[in-house]
């Protein structure tokens, strides 16, 4: 072989070396992106860390987020759906007052979970508590047996749903932790549209996350802990 | 059984199947008489694997489904006695459940819609 | 009705009855088919209150479905005469009142076309799921139970399958029970007495149910009661009244005792406007203590009283459940307990409630899916008890 034809060779192993570990990495993102990814599992526990000395009075961002993105309609009849609220409280010790957003908690022993007749009402793998519509018949017990008052009930026909958050008349309902957006790696719409931060979404089984880093150093309780549901909604300041 | 070995748009002539609006139109995910049959069977697993695994980009997501096949007209696979869902499901008079819950629209053109 | 035979007038009855019967089923299952189409929302049912007036009627046709077994199990278990003849009857109207009470429940989901889903996907940890089983083993029970005792072949095994029918009958009210005793959340619910609570109630509420249906029926029969038989169930009835109330009333003083849950109980007894009133006036005084007089005290037509009183038990029944179901719920969550809470989804504040038609009437539906079924088979079978003429001044032999 000449010499040009050895350079040559040479240059076209390189190229075709550099061009391949230029292309893999987006050949693996695409694969993750476009392929069919994994299951979730329970090595990730979705939580929030919410800051009730953040929470602004008055100020309901979360709550109007969150219906924007769930296509809700944003009335508040006692047969309109709330899937999130702001709760306004005053201690009757002290007369302290606070506000909080009030919604799923997310428990990781779930009520409603426990008592669903068809087991439409289930946790997934990865913490978040869940309603199947597919195969929810209505009975409402979840709703009886929810602690906090987190889920709804659709009275009505719907129409014009997101595409990403089907709901129907004659199921149960309640804040789904924004999977759709949560699977993607997105966080939930509330945590975002939060102007004072108050927040805090992430991974309470991974230490090294943000949100545990803080409940290793700042208080935090759950809401009726005394049930010992272990929720994975946590507040600071109550 | 029949059908399967009867090519696809000749039967959709002779037996007087009903003519659809299929959208976008083009390569379906998979051959259309396959589908006619196992549309149902694909749609009861990805929507296990979708709600309880989190599984969200399979090849059957009905999301995708609407994407494609809403008509151009009015972005919806139901409504019209020729839209894409509704024509076949009345003519066999089975009732679609899906869209109670489900949006029926192109999700791409509703996007559109809320960025303008 | 001169010019008609009294067979004639009988028949005729008979169909205006069926007619009648089969008008309030309609009337029901068109409720039923307005809330299929157009949502609860035409309901008073809201996301406070989320069960209404249905589950009142249907809680109650199911409990008396269980407690009116009571008298077979008398007569089956026990080994009574005076009740073996009426354990046909018995069963029938247990059947009868479980179909009623069970189809309101089904009727009434948000999503009725998926109830076989209850059967198909199955969630073990749920009392409803196990109720499914129960109940459906209870229809099943029951049915085999009738067979040994009109069968005459079979009638030596309907010693063991009442035994079978007892348990069961046991454990199914105290599956009713467990629904409310297993939400720990709420105040009103939460507690273990309550599925012997209702167990002991479901004795007084299916005595009275049975005796109403069996004077109808002597009444439509021309049959005439039997002043003995008809003093020993008005003083068993007598006695399950004191039952259920005693129950009752320990349920009220456990909750009082625990210093967090008086205020429900201040809502429930003394100021909860329609709750109260209900209680007192419609389940204690109405329900338990003018019945009690009226047993105790017959008057000189004890017939007509002893009906008078399972009639008033009845009524007392429905105020009860109205004010555990429904007050039940009204009460709100004390989610943050020793803050006074306020939103915009109902926290810290009393649900309200306003019963509607639609509810009213599935409810009715139910009570004539009983009415129809108790009817048509007494019509066709020898439901009707017969009684050995008693002779003077000695006791029923058995």
């Amino acid at each position: 072989m000449s010499d040009t034809d050895v350079q040559r060779r040479q240059f076209l192993k390189t190229s075709v070396g550099a061009a391949a570990v230029a292309i893999a990495p987006g050949m693996l993102l695409f694969d993750m992106a476009h392929g069919k990814s994994e299951p979730v599992s329970s090595k990730v526990r979705w939580g929030m860390l919410i800051d009730t000395a953040k929470c602004a009075t008055g100020c309901d961002d979360c709550v109007q987020a969150c219906n924007k993105e769930n296509g809700l309609s944003g009335g508040l009849s006692p047969t309109d759906s709330q899937w999130m609220r702001r709760v306004d409280l005053r201690d009757m010790r002290n007369g302290r007052e606070l506000s909080l957003p009030m919604m799923c908690q997310h428990c990781a022993e779930p009520p409603c979970a426990d008592v669903c007749p068809t087991g439409a009402s289930f946790k997934r793998a990865d913490g978040i508590v869940l309603v199947d519509k597919h195969i929810c018949i209505g009975c409402r017990y979840c709703m009886m047996a929810c602690p906090y008052k987190a889920r709804s009930f659709v009275h009505e026909p719907l129409h014009d749903q997101k595409p990403d958050v089907p709901r129907g008349k004659g199921t149960v309902e309640s804040c789904t932790m924004c999977v759709h957006r949560v699977d993607k790696g997105q966080q939930p719409a509330c945590a975002e549209a939060c102007p004072n931060k108050s927040i805090l979404f992430g991974n309470l089984n991974d230490p090294e996350s943000e949100i545990s880093k803080k409940i290793r150093t700042v208080a935090s309780t759950q809401i009726r802990a005394d049930l010992g549901l272990n929720t994975g909604i946590r507040y600071q300041g109550i | 059984m029949l059908l399967v070995l009867i090519p696809a748009q000749a039967a959709t002539e002779s037996y007087g199947m009903p003519k659809l609006d299929i959208g976008k139109g083009g390569h379906c995910v998979a051959d259309p008489q396959w589908m006619r049959v196992n549309h149902m069977k694909v749609l009861f697993q990805q929507r296990d694997e979708t709600v309880r695994l989190g599984i969200r980009d399979g090849k059957y997501s009905l999301k995708n489904c609407v994407e494609c096949h809403a008509s151009l007209r009015d972005n919806s696979v139901i409504g019209r006695a020729d839209s894409f869902c509704e024509g076949c499901h009345r003519y066999e008079a089975v009732r679609i459940d899906c869209f109670e819950c489900h949006s029926s629209k192109r999700s791409s053109a509703l996007a559109q819609q809320e960025s303008k | 009705m001169a010019g008609h035979s009294p067979l004639q007038f009988k028949n005729r009855f008979f169909y205006a009855l069926l007619a009648a019967g089969g008008a309030v089923v309609l009337a029901g299952l068109y409720a039923a088919h307005m809330m299929e189409e157009h949502g609860h929302i035409i309901t008073g049912m809201n996301n406070q209150i989320v069960w209404g007036l249905p589950h009142v009627f249907a809680i109650f046709m199911i409990v008396a479905a269980s407690g009116v077994l009571n008298v077979a199990s008398i007569g089956s278990v026990f080994g009574k005469a005076v009740y073996k003849t009426r354990a046909p009857l018995a069963s029938l109207l247990s059947i009868a009142l479980l179909a009623g009470g069970l189809m309101v429940l089904m009727l009434d989901l948000g999503r009725p076309e998926r109830v076989i889903i209850a059967a198909t996907y199955y969630n073990p940890t749920s009392v409803f799921a196990w109720n499914v089983l129960l109940y459906s083993g209870m229809f099943a029970a029951v049915a085999i139970y009738l067979w040994t005792m009109m069968e005459q072949r079979m009638n030596p095994w309907s010693k063991p399958v009442g035994f079978v029918v007892f348990a069961w009958r046991f454990i199914l009210t105290t599956g009713t029970g467990l629904i409310f005793a297993f939400l720990v959340a709420r105040q009103a619910y939460g507690s273990a007495l309550l599925p012997p609570m209702f167990i002991v109630i479901s004795f007084a509420w299916g005595m009275a149910v049975f005796h109403v249906v069996q004077s109808a029926i002597y009444a439509w029969n021309g049959k005439a009661h039997t002043p003995e038989i008809v003093k020993r169930m008005k003083n068993l009835l007598g006695l399950f009244i004191i039952g259920a109330l005693y129950l009752v009333a320990a349920y009220h003083l456990t909750n009082l005792y625990f210093a967090r849950q008086t205020g429900f109980e201040h809502f429930i007894l003394v100021d909860g406007g329609i709750y109260p009133q209900l209680f007192w006036w419609g389940y204690v005084v109405l329900g338990n203590l003018l019945p009690l007089a009226l047993i105790i005290n017959p008057g000189s037509d004890k017939t007509k009283s002893v009906i008078a009183a399972s009639l008033l038990v009845i009524l007392g029944g429905f105020a009860l459940l109205y004010v555990f179901i429904i007050g039940g719920q009204a009460y709100p969550l004390d989610i943050f307990p020793g803050y006074e809470v306020k939103s915009s989804f109902g926290d810290g504040q009393i649900g309200l409630y306003q019963p509607s038609l639609p509810e009213f009437l599935l409810g009715c539906g139910g009570l004539g899916i009983a009415f129809l079924i108790t009817m048509v088979s007494i019509r066709v079978l020898n439901f009707i008890p017969y009684d050995k003429p008693y002779i003077a001044g000695h006791r029923a032999s058995d």
